[in-house]
């Protein structure tokens, strides 16, 4: 296994002019910097031989600690320590489900929550800036130069505002980013480069916070991601979090203090990464307020109280194969990431499910990292000839636009190869309509409601048509770091407008996770809610095309058709109130019917006056 | 770089057919991505990066018509000048419909029950019905050149693909 190698402190000097740029997992829980040296990529460790950087940052009264020093005094100073701030990168404090588990002090903030700290106030960049500058140290020390440049990894399923929030945060540490890169797709490299294995693989990416599921083809050097799937709020925390609840209750603790809290979680993980390697793991402690905690969690428990959570995980796993149409049978290994997949009974499920032991054999901590540098050094120019490869990679949700009836119109459909470009044409629903309201959407869900808005912008100036004759061509592109881009041009006037999509804020993690299990769940509520959506669309087209027919033409009927008409619009207005969709087909149509005599005269009525040629001079 | 002249098969040097080896088409997209791939231009100029962008990105459009066997046959039908059937064009045969449609009825019963078998099963018989009609569809065009016919059928191998769709949504929602 060459790629664990540790680096020697004084390389020899590549002959050729060599570019240092570095691989970097912003984790969670931990994080790390890897760079490929000698061909041979590395994680960098710091000048105690430790090659994890904890994901923690104290605001101290003597200045700023980064990685173990803060994290030993997490438990005394929760308020000004602060863990896990992963999970608050591009997220208001409504999106926040689990706010109350943090110990921190929140301020709610247009797009991003932020911190009150004894520093000030922080955002979530910030404090991730913190990491990733600690690691930009780290790496010019160890070799010796400035960088040109880095890869960062961020999991499959962060969405604009996430992937944005942690760019902002690495170019506020002083690196440049050359790309950022999903985690499961820098692991995918780091194995498949090593065993040089042709054939499909999935990666199981359980992080602290988040996981990702992704299935990849690799053949003659070329990654391509088939699907991609995962549940952001799920992660090797909650493991920790089901293990704290069952000491509550073991030892019948009464509600305690943030630092009782902390010093509770610390040990519950201790208790989870003594049993990769023990049957039984013992949970002692003394609490502020003099209660004794001494229990003893063993395996078999432990499997138990976290069985839910395994299966959870199961599910994308299952999206995901559905998505790339492929059975668990046609995956050729299965790859291992995060230090959470350690845990016995996850190896176990995943290897029940796909029938194949996983591979473990590179370090699920550092895996991430190691593709990752080999992205960078490839990225920076340093690709020698043996290193012929490319990756194609995937965007995760769907993107779309808003249609009438506030559905949504996918454009680019989730799981589709970066980078792309998508056109489609729309048209205008009213006479004379001069401006269109041009709404763009993520998400997997048919309504605009159950989606997340990136972007609102509008076409003006469209010369005045009958409604349906303008024709709109709107485009989506997105480039290979997965950021959008939409414009929309009037075909006929060349009339254009355009944005590039930078939201303000993204998607909760809770709020991914729900609409890609909803998308599913819900696909007949939504096939429901589009059909009536649609019903109500036509109704009002017909009801309005009536009307102007009545005003413009209404002497060519005699009384009783005239009434004939009016019951079926009066009905068609009764039926557009409920929401049977069935109903109101019905009714449009009755109305379609019953006007069928009376359009058949105005076409006679038109055609007479066009042959006197009254209307070729208005055309004229 | 691509000429964004040449249509999707002249860009894979593949024949207009809507059979041919998948094997090959695969392959053809690799080595052109291989070419073309903004990762390939990273430390290349402004416009450099931007071509590579458009390239890519028409490669992998012209990948995904061709990979899809109904977008393949709609394509086929435009560039033999026969037009494809429109978004709205749902000219269908009647007992086409109410076969489509006592699916639809057995797959939500077995949705309200919970049967992820017998959705499973429906599932699987629609996509057998559509490689029937994917035969047909391929028949008509590479063997015949009966435009109007495949243009029938390829009316049915839509409808068909979009029902095969909803059903694999319900029976994943099942298996969640």
């Amino acid at each position: 296994m060459a790629l664990l190698q540790i680096s020697e402190p004084d390389a020899s000097p590549e002959p050729h002019r060599w570019r240092l740029a570095v691989g970097i997992d912003l984790g969670t829980t931990n994080s790390l910097v890897a760079t490929v040296r000698n061909g041979i990529p590395v994680v960098l460790p710091d000048e105690t031989g430790h090659p994890l950087l904890p994901s923690i940052v104290r605001y101290g009264d003597r200045g700023i600690d980064v990685g173990r020093a803060a994290q030993s005094l997490q438990a005394h100073d929760p308020q000004n320590t602060i863990v896990s701030v992963k999970r608050l990168m591009g997220r208001g404090l409504a999106d926040l489900t689990d706010a109350r588990r943090f110990p921190y002090r929140f301020i709610d903030e247009p797009g991003m929550v932020k911190l009150a700290t004894r520093a000030g106030v922080k955002s979530p960049v910030e404090v991730s800036a913190e990491i990733l500058k600690a690691l930009r140290v780290r790496a010019e020390a160890s070799l010796g130069g400035a960088l040109v440049g880095a890869v960062v990894t961020v999991p499959a399923y962060f969405d604009d505002a996430q992937r944005q929030a942690t760019k902002d945060a690495a170019q506020l540490a002083g690196l440049d980013v050359l790309r950022l890169l999903n985690e499961p797709t820098a692991a995918a490299i780091a194995y498949g480069l090593d065993n040089a294995s042709e054939g499909t693989y999935a990666v199981y990416d359980l992080g602290g916070g988040t996981f990702d599921l992704s299935i990849l083809r690799l053949s003659r050097g070329v990654f391509e991601v088939l699907a991609t799937n995962g549940d952001s709020a799920l992660g090797g925390d909650d493991f920790d979090h089901r293990v704290y609840c069952w000491v509550i209750e073991a030892a019948g603790l009464p509600p305690h203090s943030p630092e009782d809290t902390r010093l509770m979680m610390v040990k519950a993980r201790e208790a989870k990464e003594n049993l990769t390697i023990h049957t039984s793991a013992p949970i002692v402690a003394t609490l502020s307020t003099g209660h004794k905690v001494d229990l003893t969690l063993t395996a078999e428990i432990f499997t138990s109280i976290t069985a839910n959570l395994v299966a959870k995980t199961l599910a994308p796993v299952r999206r995901a194969l559905r998505d790339a149409g492929l059975a668990p049978g046609d995956i050729t290994g299965v790859v291992m990431v995060g230090g959470a997949t350690r845990m016995p009974q996850i190896q176990q499920a995943v290897g029940d499910f796909f029938g194949q032991p996983p591979l473990t054999n590179l370090n699920p901590d550092q895996v991430v990292a190691l593709g990752a540098a080999i992205q960078a050094n490839a990225l920076a120019g340093n690709r020698s000839a043996g290193e012929d490869w490319l990756l194609l990679d995937v965007i995760p949700l769907s993107l779309g636009l808003e249609t009438m009836g506030g559905l949504v119109e996918k454009i680019v459909p989730r799981n589709s190869t970066i980078p792309v470009s998508r056109a489609q044409e729309f048209t205008t629903f009213k006479d004379g309509q001069t401006a269109m309201a041009i709404h763009v959407l993520q998400g997997e869900r048919e309504r605009v409601t159950d989606c997340r808005s990136l972007a609102r912008f509008e076409l003006r100036g469209i010369p005045p048509m009958a409604a349906g004759a303008a024709r709109i061509h709107v485009t989506f592109q997105v480039d290979a770091d997965g950021l959008l881009a939409v414009a929309a041009r009037e075909q006929g006037s060349g009339v254009e407008a355009a944005v590039t999509v930078k939201p303000s804020y993204g998607l909760s993690d809770a709020e991914i996770a729900r609409m890609l299990t909803d998308s599913s769940a819900h696909a007949e509520d939504d096939m429901a809610a589009r059909a009536l959506a649609e019903a109500q669309v036509d109704a009002d087209q017909v009801a309005a095309a009536t009307g102007s027919a009545l005003a413009a033409d209404g002497d060519l009927l005699a009384p009783d058709e005239r009434a004939a008409i009016d019951a079926a619009l009066a009905a068609l207005g009764r039926c557009r109130e409920g929401t049977d969709h069935r109903a109101l087909v019905a009714a449009s149509a009755a109305l379609n019917h019953v006007t069928a005599e009376f359009a058949a005269r105005r076409m006679n009525r038109s055609v007479g006056a066009a042959l006197k040629g009254r209307h070729v001079g208005a055309l004229g | 770089m691509i000429d964004f002249s040449r249509n999707h098969f002249e860009l894979f040097g593949l024949p207009p057919r809507f059979r041919f080896d998948a094997a090959t088409l695969d392959r053809a997209y690799r080595a052109l991505q291989s070419e073309v791939h903004p990762d390939r231009f990273a430390t290349a100029s402004e416009a450099e990066r931007r071509l590579a962008a458009q390239s890519s990105a028409r490669v992998n459009e012209a990948y995904r018509a061709l990979k899809d066997p109904v977008a393949r046959a709609q394509y086929l039908l435009e560039l033999h000048g026969a037009g494809a059937p429109a978004e709205t064009d749902n000219a269908l045969p009647l007992a086409f419909l109410e076969r489509q449609l006592e699916r639809r009825e057995a797959a939500a019963a077995a949705a309200d029950a919970g049967d992820f078998g017998a959705l499973e099963a429906l599932l699987a018989d629609a996509r057998r019905e559509a490689t029937a009609l994917d035969a047909q569809v391929a028949a008509l065009i590479d063997a015949d050149a009966a435009w109007d016919a495949a243009r029938a059928r390829l009316r049915e191998l839509r409808f068909l693909t979009k029902l095969a769709a909803d059903l694999d949504a319900m029976a994943a929602a099942q298996d969640g």
